[in-house]
């Protein structure tokens, strides 16, 4: 499952990047370490971007990079 | 060969960043994530009044200010918040030139003490490329609040840098970073932070680029770290080589960008 089709309201946890060289390095940067809890908080009205809890900040993260993530969903 | 400021380009770098920085006038750096309070530990210690507010991005252009200690005076610059060195956006281009090409004499990283996990990767890569770094762990009033205790003595003994608790709000710690400013400058504190060590495979491969860089672009090394450079250059950072011509123009007349000086063609798919 990739973190873009995580709904609004649900938490995962980040199995592995698919992004290569500068893009995964900035989702690293972002704190998108595997293993690591996210939560989706909102959804801007067009639908992209999101805002996601990650690591204690809230940050809005495109589907161009949140298709990068492919997480498992928390119940 | 001497390399003037004239010739290596980097008063275009002082233009850019309007300094007038000289010996006495040490040059301090104050970098950290978005949201750490950096605008107030800056308005604490220089006096003024800069605009601060809750929201991301607010400090893109840099502010200046002075301040003075023991009769030394300090020239500070409040950099952009940034998650990290690498560049991808202005703020982070802004932070990551200012402290690899105007060398700040120091460079204050101000953490959000609540959240210090997400916060220690910018001071890691900061130091990476400088050895003066201090560690401001601000909020620690709130981190209590919240329950959270942090081993300052354990901190600091991991990363090998001064590590000050501030609570910039209240003016708490202030003094107490400015005397460690102080003695950084004075040579009384002398610090060589923690280096990350990469597999064999990584390493051998920076050490194989620094011998390139050390080739190429040997008359450099007192104003790039070498090591640093080599690593952006693994990972494939464009935006450094572009940073390197505009600051050291005079001394790429064939442009690195084109690949001729071969340190692009070595290292860098």
């Amino acid at each position: 499952m990739l973190l873009t089709q995580l709904l609004t309201g649900k938490k995962a946890r980040v199995v592995r990047l698919t992004a290569r060289s500068q893009k995964r390095r900035r989702l690293l940067d972002l704190g998108l370490i595997p293993d690591t809890v996210v939560k989706s908080i909102r959804r801007s009205p067009a639908g992209d971007p999101t805002a996601y809890l990650i690591r204690g900040t809230t940050l809005g993260l495109r589907s161009e990079e949140t298709n990068l993530v492919e997480i498992k969903e928390l119940s | 060969m001497g390399l003037t400021s004239q010739s290596s380009g980097l008063n275009v770098l002082k233009k850019e960043f309007n300094l007038t920085s000289g010996y006495n006038n040490p040059v301090i750096a104050l970098a950290g994530n978005p949201n750490t309070g950096k605008s107030t530990v800056f308005n604490e210690l220089t006096g003024l009044k800069q605009h601060t507010g809750n929201w991301p991005g607010k400090t893109v252009i840099q502010a200046k200010g002075y301040f003075s200690h023991q009769g030394q005076q300090f020239m500070l610059v409040d950099l952009p918040g940034t998650y990290s060195l690498l560049a991808n956006s202005t703020e982070e281009l802004i932070a990551r030139d200012f402290i690899c090409f105007a060398d700040p004499t120091v460079t204050i990283v101000v953490v959000d003490s609540t959240n210090l996990e997400r916060n220690l990767n910018l001071v890691l890569q900061i130091m990476e490329l400088t050895d003066n770094v201090i560690l401001c762990l601000n909020l620690i009033d709130e981190a209590k609040r919240k329950g959270i205790e942090i081993n300052i003595e354990h901190l600091q003994s991991e990363l090998k840098i001064p590590v000050i608790p501030t609570i910039a709000r209240d003016g708490y710690g202030i003094t107490a970073l400015k005397e460690t400013v102080f003695r950084v400058n004075s040579g009384e504190i002398k610090i060589k932070p923690y280096k990350i060590k990469y597999s064999p495979e990584v390493e051998n491969k920076v050490i194989e680029l620094e011998e390139t860089l050390e080739k190429r672009i040997g008359h450099l090394k007192n104003f790039i770290n070498f090591h640093w450079l080599a690593l952006r250059l693994l990972e494939g950072d464009q935006t450094i080589l572009y940073s390197l011509e505009k600051y050291f123009v005079d001394y790429f007349p064939s442009k690195i960008l084109s690949g001729e000086s071969g340190v692009q063609a070595s290292g860098v798919r």
